[in-house]
């Protein structure tokens, strides 16, 4: 019971990290209908970019935690989110109206970019950041097991949440929401009501970019680790959960991302950790011949 | 207030490949009127809505649109959102084009973005609260629910537009043009599938647009009886090309038109082969 309560925990941590970044690949999706496959490694420079924010910022002497941890959100969020602008206009935009493979190989090609550029400028070695929440709650003790609830975990749990409701907000009250939702169903008749469709594009870059920097900064605090290549994987744990829970749905990628988190785990802890990918994986294929749309998603209807 | 007219076609010719599909096309719409554009099946009247509205980039001519305040607008030169935000051009299509999964007010709202948008404060405005923006959103709702009451289908408010009966779609179309507040409302086939009831109550609503809401209107239409009942003017084109142009009593009587929609009596055939010897 304690055993399976813990894994809980770590499996919820782990899954609003992939939630976070597959929210990128459905929203992209949902507008456009491409698979941003460069979406993980703008996670990966997200997460590089909070490192380097947070060393600069120890370095001139800004040692308060809370204050350096909002200073580095917000300085990864901007930066990554302007990585995210200049991917959709250099790569995506002159090809929007070319033949659908067409984006997708240029986002194979901007994510061996992103990659190599990362690995080349930052090097090849991992790199590591000293532990800075620590601490955390000891909820249950059994004879020899004690569940614990990390301050890291409670973190990533609040910010997903809060970030999960404003953005909510954001798709369902605003005006940019609206169009966001119009260009997704009609992208010529939105620009006939007046909407920016090229600018409406690249924002919903821009977010998705912005929510992968949040899980590249909380991956980067949970695990203390990263390189050039954490994107890769993770990027495509993040695109399957997108794809199981439902791809262009929103609450179908949060869910996606859950699901996927905690397989992972708990097969990691009761079975292999090798196979743990294979279960995700087969998790999704499972799903996808039950629920040809995902969990979520909605069937496309064709009317005759 | 200016004297040109709202919106003036000038040798508009749009080819695709070796087709010609509009060949050298100039007409006027005058302000305040309803303006129809007729003609035989492929005869280029979509081709031309779609050059007015933004979907084609002509190959020759000249579309220009001037406001009521003077301010003038070339057409084949803006890109495609402008032609709405800044134009002022509206239209709808031959087949319904709402957005489906957004509710019948969402669907109002959207087309009243760009005001919004310029309260919004880069959106961040809308999600805090800013005075401003919630003033702003408060009037778009007034203008969607006063378009959805005099559609008739303010009880349908937050039922998603695709749910909608297709007469009812029809009309949503209209006023989420007119939600854009255009001077120029181009509607293309806005009676296709309509009973006659609908149709006449369709009628109703476009001349009350025209008188009140001070918008041309601009209409592709098969149906005979709506186009002689509402229209101020007439232009009738076959093969891309105009044959006639006036007001309706002058068009039903029009030789070429006639011609056209009936084919040619057999005798004049008959004369015609005889002057090529056959």
């Amino acid at each position: 019971m304690e055993y399976f309560l813990q894994q809980l925990i770590n499996g919820i941590a782990l899954g609003s990290i992939y939630g976070l970044i597959a929210i990128g690949y459905t929203l992209v999706y949902g507008i456009i209908g491409m698979i941003n496959f460069a979406h993980g490694d703008v996670f990966m420079v997200g997460s590089f970019i909070a490192l380097i924010a947070f060393i600069g910022l120890l370095s001139i002497g800004i040692t308060f935690i809370p204050l350096a941890l909002i200073l580095v959100l917000l300085v990864a969020m901007l930066l990554t989110a302007v990585w995210g602008w200049t991917i959709e206009r250099v790569a995506y935009r002159p090809l929007r109206a070319s033949f659908r493979l067409a984006p997708l190989i240029t986002a194979i090609g901007m994510s061996i970019v992103l990659q190599n550029f990362v690995q080349v400028s930052q090097g090849a070695r991992v790199k590591t950041l000293q532990p800075v929440i620590t601490g955390g709650y000891e909820l249950m003790h059994a004879e020899n097991f004690a569940v614990s609830l990390s301050n890291i975990q409670i973190l990533i749990v609040v910010t997903t949440i809060a970030l999960m409701t404003a953005f909510w907000l954001l798709i369902d009250r605003t005006p940019l929401g609206r169009s966001l939702r119009a260009c997704e169903q009609d992208r010529m008749m939105a620009a006939l009501c007046g909407v920016n469709v090229d600018r409406t594009i690249s924002l919903t870059f821009v977010m998705g970019a912005a929510l992968a920097a949040v899980a590249g900064l909380l991956y980067l605090l949970y695990y203390g680790v990263i390189d050039f290549f954490i994107g890769f994987i993770a990027g495509i744990k993040a695109f399957t959960a997108a794809v199981l829970g439902g791809i262009g749905s929103l609450p179908g990628a949060m869910l996606g991302g859950m699901i996927i988190g905690l397989i992972e785990t708990f097969w990691s802890a009761y079975f292999t950790i090798e196979y743990k990918d294979v279960a995700a994986f087969s998790m999704l294929a499972l799903v996808l011949i039950f629920f040809p749309s995902g969990l979520l998603g909605r069937p496309e209807v064709e009317k005759v | 207030m200016s004297t040109a007219p709202l919106l003036n076609v000038e040798h508009l010719t749009m080819r695709f490949g070796g087709l010609v599909a509009v060949d050298d096309v100039s007409f006027a719409a005058e302000r305040g009127q309803i303006t129809a554009l007729i003609g035989p099946n492929g005869a280029g009247k979509t081709t031309v809505f779609n050059c007015i509205t933004g979907f084609y980039k002509p190959s020759e001519g000249m579309i220009a649109l001037t406001h009521a305040s003077g301010r003038r607008f070339l057409l084949e030169r803006l890109d495609d959102h402008a032609i709405n935000a800044k134009a002022k051009v509206a239209r709808t299509f031959q087949n319904i084009r709402l957005f489906p999964g957004m509710t019948a007010l969402e669907n109002l709202m959207v087309a009243q973005h760009e005001r919004l948008t310029a309260t919004a404060g880069l959106t961040l405005g809308a999600l805090f609260g800013l005075k401003r923006f919630h003033a702003a959103e408060r009037q778009a709702v007034e203008l969607a629910s006063h378009w959805l009451e005099r559609i008739g289908l303010i009880d349908q408010a937050d039922n998603a537009a695709g749910n909608l009966s297709y007469g009812d779609q029809r009309r949503l179309e209209i006023a989420r043009a007119m939600c854009t507040r255009p001077e120029l409302l181009c509607l293309d086939e806005p009676a296709a599938g309509l009973n006659a009831r609908e149709s006449d109550s369709l009628n109703a609503l476009l001349r009350t647009i025209c008188a009140e809401e001070n918008t041309a209107i601009l209409l592709i239409e098969h149906d005979m009886s709506v186009v002689m009942t509402i229209s101020d003017h007439i232009i009738v084109l076959d093969h891309g090309a105009i044959i006639a142009d006036g007001p309706p009593q002058a068009v039903r009587e029009d030789e070429a038109v006639i011609a056209a929609y009936l084919g040619v009596p057999d005798e004049e055939v008959e004369d015609a082969e005889r002057e090529v010897g056959l």
